[in-house]
């Protein structure tokens, strides 16, 4: 351990050795599987509305991966089925997440598909849901004197509404409605192979 | 398939260990020639002969204690000022997102005030402003001593400075505004990120160019950590930031980095500084220089695998998961070896503990450090990953590395450090002591309160009896713990801002250090 170069590039190679693992040979065996049958592309208003899942944050507290019922009750709590790859074929950034202070939404627009529960949540999420701890986004929204003819309007109860107007959808939770709506893999697996079987078949 | 998959398992697994055997020869024949004598190679006295403690603050300035004169000390002073100013900013993003999580209505009128912006701005404020400026100005202060070579190309280094910060700014104020890549720990947009690769490279060539002048024959193992990460990061960072990567395969990506850049680039930054800083006090060496070889190489041979394990359960191939398990569990090798060199020797001189607060700050730190690395491999086992992963006990977990280890191996070294580079002792010594209390109570209110909670938080999850919406609303009573020890904190940063404020303004009557005797090892 007495000279400089031959440290940094037995460094450098064990890196290397690693990347093979970790990044090289995954992104060879899974990079260029086919759509899972049943997915479909994201519409323009559904990846606006990802965009704001992402720039918003939601998927620091909301994971996008349900596990196996060999690992938890993932499946029993309406979450869906254990994911593959090919689930997530459109994903960029990808939104997998590690925690969930809320529920996993992989499947949130199945279990919960209609648009007005998920404004009125969005606006307040403790007027349908009296414990959490979700922040609500009112900067999504905004009140009006009188709705137009094209505006949505977001129905608050009473406790939670503003003291004069009506709630009114801007575009940006409209979008990211849609994309909650949109967030639906209950169509069969393809390739189980390529997710993590460590805790049964039935991965 | 199933062959190909246990025969890439194999290959690493078997590598992995040819290596450590490998190791294990390399160390027993004398192959590295690194004696016990080179454990000595950061004291001014030859080996063998009598170290006096070094550190202003405890036993006054040696009769060369001050190093007013070092090249680049400017630099490293104003490296350690911003870090600071990051570190303030950082936890006050910190403390806003905490009590966020159990206010959910507190301030939710503008999307950059909201829960994910604020967490986000909150962890690219600490790692990329704090621990990487602390860690490289540390750098700057350790490698030309090390290498007895003083630092070349300062100039390099201000561009540097200027580009990291620069680019910080940038990046934590797109975070604010939604402008993000999306992925933890890559928030930073990569159009900016290219700022930061640049300033990087500024930081790395005179540390190199230092190594390369060097004037000594054996490289002190601190420096081993140094030069790692100086090889280490560059890659991880452009790797990931490539915008190149998506689905699952970017999730991979994502993982290898971020794992990484705690085990590759803050550990380095943490375990170098303590390698050097506790002897150096103490006056005495580690207690088994060649173990530490060991420590090192197990460290990056066994710590670059481990990424995975955030994706155990998850839609990725089970031969990865699997291999990552592994991979965690061998770091306790590393870990070890680190834990007997470092814990060894300032167990047995508890009177330079007792007496001198930075080395209690950076001793604190490397224990837990130990602590973190044991309580992650365990986690990574998949029967305790199944009741963990997904709850508070993760970021426990993330904080105890990052804060615990790293950050107070930080404080401890710029405590160190400053005196010797300013010629100035810290004008209100009792702060230290304050920041110290502060900060371990602090943090051991917030630990505790996300280990538990976390915990309970997982078992609650798995129950299929209980509704989800249980497991959140257990947690509400941990979560405001962890505010309140999230401010202890905090008020420990302050001090420890204003006693760095303190000491660049009113020592101006004082320039000369004060000289004063060493004092005896009792």
């Amino acid at each position: 351990m007495n000279k400089v170069l031959p440290l940094a590039v037995t460094a450098f190679a064990i890196l290397a050795f690693a990347t093979l693992f970790l990044v090289i040979l995954p992104a060879a065996q899974i990079r260029g599987i086919e759509p899972a049958p049943g997915l479909e592309p994201y519409t323009e208003a559904e990846a606006r509305g990802r965009e704001h899942y992402v720039d918003l944050g939601c998927y620091y507290c909301h994971s996008q991966q349900p596990r196996s019922s060999d690992q938890a009750p993932d499946p029993q709590r309406g979450w869906g089925r254990p994911t593959t790859p090919a689930d997530y074929v459109y994903d960029e950034p990808h939104t997998l997440g590690t925690m969930r202070t809320g529920p996993d939404l992989m499947n949130v627009g199945k279990r919960l598909p209609s648009e007005g529960w998920h404004l009125t949540h969005l606006y307040q999420p403790r007027a349908v849901s009296p414990s959490s701890l979700m922040p609500a986004y009112p900067f999504l929204f905004e009140v009006k004197a009188e709705a137009g003819p094209d505006d949505r309007v977001v129905a608050v109860p009473e406790e939670h509404a503003p003291e004069e107007g009506v709630v009114v959808a801007k575009q940006s939770a409209l979008d990211l409605t849609a994309y909650l709506l949109s967030l639906d893999r209950s169509y069969p697996p393809a390739r189980r192979d390529l997710r993590d079987l460590g805790y049964g078949e039935e991965g | 398939m199933s062959l190909t998959i246990g025969m890439m398992m194999a290959l690493s697994f078997v590598a992995s260990l040819v290596a450590l055997a490998f190791l294990i020869w390399a160390v027993a024949a004398r192959q590295f020639r690194v004696t016990q004598a080179d454990a000595e190679a950061i004291f001014e006295e030859s080996a063998g002969a009598d170290h006096p403690p070094d550190d202003p603050t405890s036993f006054g300035f040696r009769a060369e204690g001050a190093d007013t004169a070092m090249t680049g000390r400017g630099l490293i002073l104003t490296l350690v000022g911003l870090a600071t100013v990051w570190l303030i900013v950082g936890s006050a993003f910190g403390l806003i997102a905490s009590l966020k999580l159990h206010l959910p209505d507190w301030l939710t009128g503008q999307a950059p005030l909201t829960f994910g912006r604020m967490r986000t701005m909150h962890l690219n404020s600490v790692i990329y402003g704090w621990l990487s400026l602390a860690g490289i100005g540390v750098a700057m202060f350790l490698v030309p001593r090390i290498f007895k070579a003083p630092l070349q190309a300062v100039p390099l280094g201000w561009a540097g400075l200027v580009l990291w910060n620069i680019g910080v700014a940038i990046g934590v104020y797109a975070i604010a505004t939604g402008w993000t890549d999306g992925q933890e720990w890559l928030e930073i947009p990569w159009q900016v990120d290219g700022l930061l690769a640049v300033g990087g490279a500024c930081f790395a060539a005179p540390l190199v160019m230092t190594a390369l002048r060097r004037e000594i024959h054996h490289i002190y193992v601190t420096a081993w950590y140094y030069l790692g990460a100086l090889v280490w990061f560059p890659v991880l960072f452009v790797v990931a930031n490539l915008p190149i990567h998506s689905g699952v395969q970017q999730a991979t990506v994502n993982w290898w980095f971020a794992h990484n850049v705690l085990g590759l680039w803050l550990t380095p930054i943490g375990v170098g500084a303590a390698y050097y800083v506790l002897p150096k006090i103490i006056g005495k060496p580690i207690y088994s220089y060649r173990l530490s070889l060991l420590g090192f190489w197990a460290l990056a041979l066994f710590y670059s695998q481990v990424g995975m394990h955030h994706l155990i359960g998850g839609p990725v191939p089970t031969w990865v998961v699997t291999l990552s398990v592994v991979q965690s569990v061998m770091m306790f090798v590393p870990v070890i070896a680190v834990a007997i060199n470092q814990h060894v020797l300032w167990g047995s001189n508890l009177w330079a503990f007792k007496r001198s607060l930075p080395l209690r700050f950076v001793a604190f730190g490397a224990v837990m450090y130990t602590l973190a690395s044991f309580q992650g491999s365990m986690e990574a086992v998949r029967a305790i990953n199944t009741v963990t992963h997904f709850t508070h006990y993760t970021v426990g977990h993330a904080h105890l590395g990052a804060y615990a280890f790293v950050s107070l191996v930080m404080f401890g070294t710029i405590y160190y450090l400053t005196p010797i580079l300013t010629g100035r002792l810290w004008p209100m010594p009792w702060l230290i002591s304050a920041h110290f209390w502060l900060v371990a109570v602090g943090f051991a209110i917030y630990f505790v309160s996300l280990t538990v909670g976390g915990w309970l938080q997982g078992t609650a999850m798995l129950d299929a009896t209980r509704d989800f919406v249980e497991s959140m609303e257990l947690t509400v009573p941990y979560l405001q713990g962890r505010s309140v020890g999230g401010a202890l904190m905090t008020a420990g940063h302050v001090l420890f801002a204003l006693n760095l404020v303190a000491l660049a303004f009113a020592g101006r009557g004082e320039a000369e250090p004060r000289r004063t005797a060493p004092a005896p090892a009792e």
